[in-house]
């Protein structure tokens, strides 16, 4: 069949189909349905794991992420109230041993992270972050205004720090901090850059009712160590206890992904004797990242196969309809018969009908499929507040349609073969 | 006679299977019809006109014997050969007119070329010249249900003509007409065998009988009778 003879059987579908245009509309709406729904359930699988994965992705795949973590023992919960020291966490020696031990690192970046109060000119509860220069290259973020922290500040232990903008903003509203002194926990620190974070993805475990931050402070890693020190006294009613943390974060990023597949368990390994106790994590992104597209992949499988099921209701519409038509065009297929038809060419015509019922249902199903999960998400947030995220993929629109145009086809063979294999003179004589 | 003939059949049997009973339709008929005839056959309701005519047409098929239209033996060919023998070298009327309501007259016409593969826009002209031929120029663009029985018949007579066909086969072709539109037809068959068609036709009225040139008369499943005019006029003078 070549193209003119397609597009001039598709006109003969239309012709037929227009013969019972509410018939043949109430057929399509099940194909327009089921491909709709088709696509909102994927919508929704994707969007359901969309910020997570952006959040992961953030973290970056090449990299495994280390995170001191104050071991389950150490904790206040022992009901006597007592003083004590904890000394826990990632070493500095531990970030030499692991640079010797593992394969396929291109680079380390350490931090070193405390909730502090900013004591001048106002107060303001603030994180600050001790990093060395690197930090900037590794992580998503913009100068405002100034410079970064340099190799420099970070030899000579130079007492400046760089804000966030929002913390900037709280302490001196639009006038440029450049210069300025601000001082924090009794040290004194010049402003020397305004940044933005274009995304945050370590944060301090800001529980014990740790009061909300309201910026950052990033110093040098090793001014951070002289001058703020790496012993952290937390005061409660008759008692206070001093944590000893060396850095809170280990960032490695390795070459390839390949690498980091393998180094987890390294790492683990090349600091065992190191810790005893469970006094840090390791995450590692590209696995939750697989872990997350495996967990969404069956989920969006089971969303899809529930719309699927939508589909396959209109097909069987679709062949109702198209089994109805047979029978009261019988005399008419016995007539085409009759004038030379052949068996496949009348297949071919009732084909082509369920084709473009199916078509136009899968097309129309599209446009208002690929707007109804926004609607849906509107509606949601409209309704309950919460911000519902859908994410509509082509992949997700041309699987719809296919699947529409395939059940289409599917359920029109039985009919289409049915009229085909009348007896020409059977049909003739019916009435 | 025998050599020259349009179609041939020898010791045609048609039996149907009704299960419990065998019932032959058709008993070991055989019959030559030259080119350029007008063959009426005739007999009572039940004789086995029809389904001579479905054989004739090709769209049946004989129980036994040997069918040979157009110097080719249709007797044992496949589904599909049978559809291309009825679409390029048969034109059909029906009694009910058996018109596609869904289209319009020219393109009823055009129902035959279409499954020769010819689009309607490269035969309209053939289309619309055989709608003339019939005395429909101004109803091109009429649906079935706009015309009257006679104005169908009409246009299921342009239809039988699209392919340029080697017989017209027609099964009581005024059956549903009254006697002055069925009069009509009957002009349109004389005319179409006056520059000619070779025609077979199954009726009942005499009136056929008196236009053609061959009248066959059939009774239970057999050839009771058959006449050419020119014996006719023999036996009448
Ligand atoms: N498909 C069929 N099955 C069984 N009997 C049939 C079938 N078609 C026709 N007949 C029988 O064959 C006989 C001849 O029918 P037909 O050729 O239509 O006669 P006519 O056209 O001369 O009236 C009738 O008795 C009819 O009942
Ligand atoms: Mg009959």
């Amino acid at each position: 069949m070549n193209l003119p003879m397609l597009l001039r059987g598709a006109r003969a579908g239309v012709a037929s189909l227009l013969l019972h245009k509410t018939r043949s509309l109430l057929t399509m709406l099940g194909i327009i349905f089921g491909v709709c729904s088709v696509i909102a359930m994927l919508a929704i699988g994707e969007g359901a794991s969309f910020e997570a994965q952006e959040r992961i992705r953030q973290k970056g795949a090449r990299n495994i992420i280390l995170r001191s973590k104050k071991p389950a023992g150490d904790a206040t919960a022992g009901g006597a109230k007592r003083s004590y020291i904890a000394d826990y966490g990632l070493k500095y020696a531990d970030m030499e041993r692991i640079r010797r031990s593992v394969p396929g690192i291109v680079r380390i970046l350490p931090q070193r992270i405390e909730p502090k109060r900013v004591r001048f000119p106002k107060h303001a509860e603030c994180e600050v972050v001790g990093t060395p220069p690197l930090y900037r290259e590794m992580t998503s973020t913009e100068m405002v205004e100034g410079r970064f922290l340099t190799d420099w500040d970070e030899r000579e232990q130079k007492n400046v720090c760089v804000l966030t903008e929002d913390l900037a903003r709280t302490l001196y509203g639009h006038v440029s901090p450049l210069g300025e002194e601000i001082r924090v926990a009794n040290r004194a620190f010049t402003v020397v850059g305004v940044m933005r974070e274009l995304s945050r993805v370590y944060h301090t475990a800001a529980g014990g009712g740790a009061p909300a931050s309201e910026g950052r402070v990033f110093v040098s890693l090793h001014t951070f160590r002289t001058h703020l020190g790496e012993q952290n006294v937390r005061r409660s009613a008759g008692s206070f206890q001093v944590e000893r943390v060396q850095l809170s974060f280990l960032t490695i990023e390795f070459a390839s992904e390949n690498d980091v597949a393998r180094a987890a368990p390294l790492i683990r390994h090349a600091l065992a004797d190191l810790h005893k106790k469970q006094d840090f994590v390791v995450e590692v992104p590209l696995d939750e990242l697989r872990a997350l597209e495996a967990t969404k992949r069956l989920f969006s499988f089971v969303l899809g196969s529930i719309a699927a099921i939508s589909l396959l209701v209109g097909g069987i519409g679709i062949m109702n309809l198209m089994l109805a038509t047979v029978t009261e065009r019988t005399r008419e297929i016995g007539v085409r018969r009759a004038l030379g038809a052949k068996k496949r060419q009348i297949v071919e015509q009732f084909l082509m009908e369920t084709g473009v019922l199916s078509v136009a249902g899968g097309l129309i199903g599209v446009v208002v499929g690929v707007f109804f999960p926004y609607f849906l998400s509107w509606a949601i947030h409209a309704i309950s507040g919460h911000a519902y995220r859908v994410v509509v993929t082509p992949w997700s629109v041309l699987l719809a349609l296919g699947i529409s145009v395939a059940t289409g086809i599917a359920f029109g063979v039985y009919p289409a073969r049915r009229a085909a294999n009348l007896d020409p003179i059977e049909a003739l004589r019916y009435s | 006679m025998a050599s020259g003939a349009i179609i041939r059949i020898e010791q045609l049997t048609k039996t149907y299977d009704l299960g419990e009973v065998q019932l032959t339709v058709l008993r070991s008929l055989s019959l030559s019809i030259s080119p350029g005839s007008f063959v009426a056959i005739m007999g009572a309701s039940g004789s086995g006109k029809s389904t001579l005519l479905n054989i004739l047409g090709c769209l049946d098929r004989p129980t036994s014997g040997r069918y040979v239209l157009a110097g080719m033996d249709v007797s044992d060919m496949g589904d599909d050969e049978l559809s291309d023998m009825r679409g390029q070298r048969i034109g059909f009327v029906f009694q009910q007119y058996n018109l596609i309501d869904q289209l319009s007259v020219v393109e009823n016409i055009h129902v035959p070329l279409a499954y020769q593969g010819l689009g309607l826009s490269e035969c309209r002209d053939r289309c619309e010249a055989l709608a003339h031929r019939v005395g429909l120029s101004d109803r091109l663009g009429h649906r079935p249900k706009q015309l009257s029985g006679g104005q169908q018949q009409r246009v299921a007579l342009a239809r039988s003509l699209a392919n340029d066909p080697v017989m017209i086969l027609a099964d009581e072709p005024t059956g549903n007409l009254d006697s002055s539109t069925g009069r009509e037809i009957l002009d349109l068959f004389s005319e179409l065998h006056a520059q000619g068609k070779t025609i077979v036709m199954v009726t009942h009225g005499d009136e056929v009988a008196a236009r053609a040139t061959r009248v066959v008369q059939m009774s239970d499943g057999r050839i009771v009778r058959d006449v050419s005019r020119a014996q006719r006029e023999m036996a009448g003078a």
